[in-house]
């Protein structure tokens, strides 16, 4: 049950507890995509919690292609706690995605401001 | 409470024109319940704003408060030490608060990051309607409760137009019939007899047609 070592993993109680904000500031930080794995829906302990964050990334989407970063880099998918092979399988999936999208447009801003100014990245 | 919407960051970006220092000035009241222009909003916003400016390879500063409410001198004070430090000011208040941040920091360019609807109520979460239009003489102790200044489209005072068909609007049919909800309402109530007094003719002077308003309480005044 291999994952792609690309992936940084944030535990949440729930998805629920993802909101727009996390996701942009995590853009802001340089992550080149964001996705929500959830509960299955219809089967979240807290009734509501993976359809808000279904809204919610949804809203990222929104945001990050009027923005001209590229909806597409926000992503949400849904599994079962014992879904281990699954889970891996959108990890590879989501992973490639974010290969073809290319990387995150404001890190290779950063790097020219930053070469402009004769400082690391 | 007041209404309001969220403006497309493209169009908030098009009045920010070549400013790069930005405060964007979140309130605390009415515009957090509809979701609009509260702490969490101007937290999207102001980093969808550092995201696109990134974005064009711009350096820019962008920063967000939330003050408890815009439209009182006291919670705009607080702002007094900071607001310097900035090109322009995205307010996500109602158009009460931008104005008044205007009118607090002349010189200080004020842009509204929302568009502000009506006075209305939260049905559900994420649908408001319209309940209150302000005309400054409230005539809801005869209507049942329900007003036909805001909420008939002609805002008609002696029983629904020919438009009315089965309880809905002839402007669209999700639109209740405002009369149709008068009359439905003074029946339940027992008082359908009220319908039958014909209303005088309602003074405008105290609506928006008598100029800008205000309210005067020397009792209360310091």
């Amino acid at each position: 049950m291999a994952y792609p070592s690309s992936i940084k993993i944030v535990r949440v109680p729930c998805t629920g507890k993802v909101d727009v904000i996390h996701i942009l500031h995590a853009f802001e930080k340089g992550a080149d995509g964001v996705y929500a794995v959830g509960c299955l829906e219809g089967e979240c302990h807290f009734n509501q919690g993976n359809f808000r964050a279904r809204k919610r990334i949804a809203q990222a989407q929104q945001i990050l292609e009027e923005l001209g970063i590229g909806g597409q880099r926000a992503q949400m998918y849904n599994l079962s706690s014992s879904e281990g092979p699954r889970f891996a399988e959108y990890a590879i999936e989501m992973d490639q995605r974010i290969r073809d999208l290319g990387p995150n447009p404001i890190k290779r801003m950063r790097r020219s401001q930053h070469s402009q100014k004769g400082l690391h990245p | 409470m007041i209404v309001a919407d969220k403006k497309p960051i493209a169009e908030i970006i098009a009045a920010v024109g070549d400013k790069r220092r930005l405060l964007v000035l979140g309130c605390n009241e009415c515009v957090t319940v509809c979701e609009a222009g509260g702490k969490k909003e101007a937290g999207i916003l102001a980093s969808a704003l550092r995201l696109y400016f990134l974005n064009q390879g711009e350096e820019a500063k962008v920063d967000e408060i939330t003050l408890e409410r815009q439209c009182d001198h006291e919670y705009l004070e607080e702002i007094r030490d900071v607001i310097d430090r900035y090109d322009a000011v995205i307010s996500l208040a109602c158009g009460v608060g931008v104005q008044f941040t205007a009118e607090k920091y002349q010189a200080m360019p004020v842009l509204p990051g929302v568009n502000t609807c009506f006075m209305g109520a939260t049905e559900k979460r994420g649908l408001w309607t319209e309940r209150c239009q302000g005309c400054g003489q409230c005539i809801l102790a005869r209507t049942g409760g329900i007003c036909p200044v805001s909420r008939c489209a002609k805002r008609l005072f002696n029983g629904p137009c020919g438009g009315s068909s089965k309880g809905a609007c002839e402007i669209d049919k999700e639109v209740d019939c405002a009369w149709q909800l008068i009359i439905d309402r003074l029946t339940a109530l027992g008082r359908m007899d009220d319908y039958e007094e014909i209303f005088p003719i309602k003074d405008w002077s105290t609506d928006r047609a008598g100029g800008p308003r205000k309210v005067v309480r020397e009792d209360v005044q310091s």
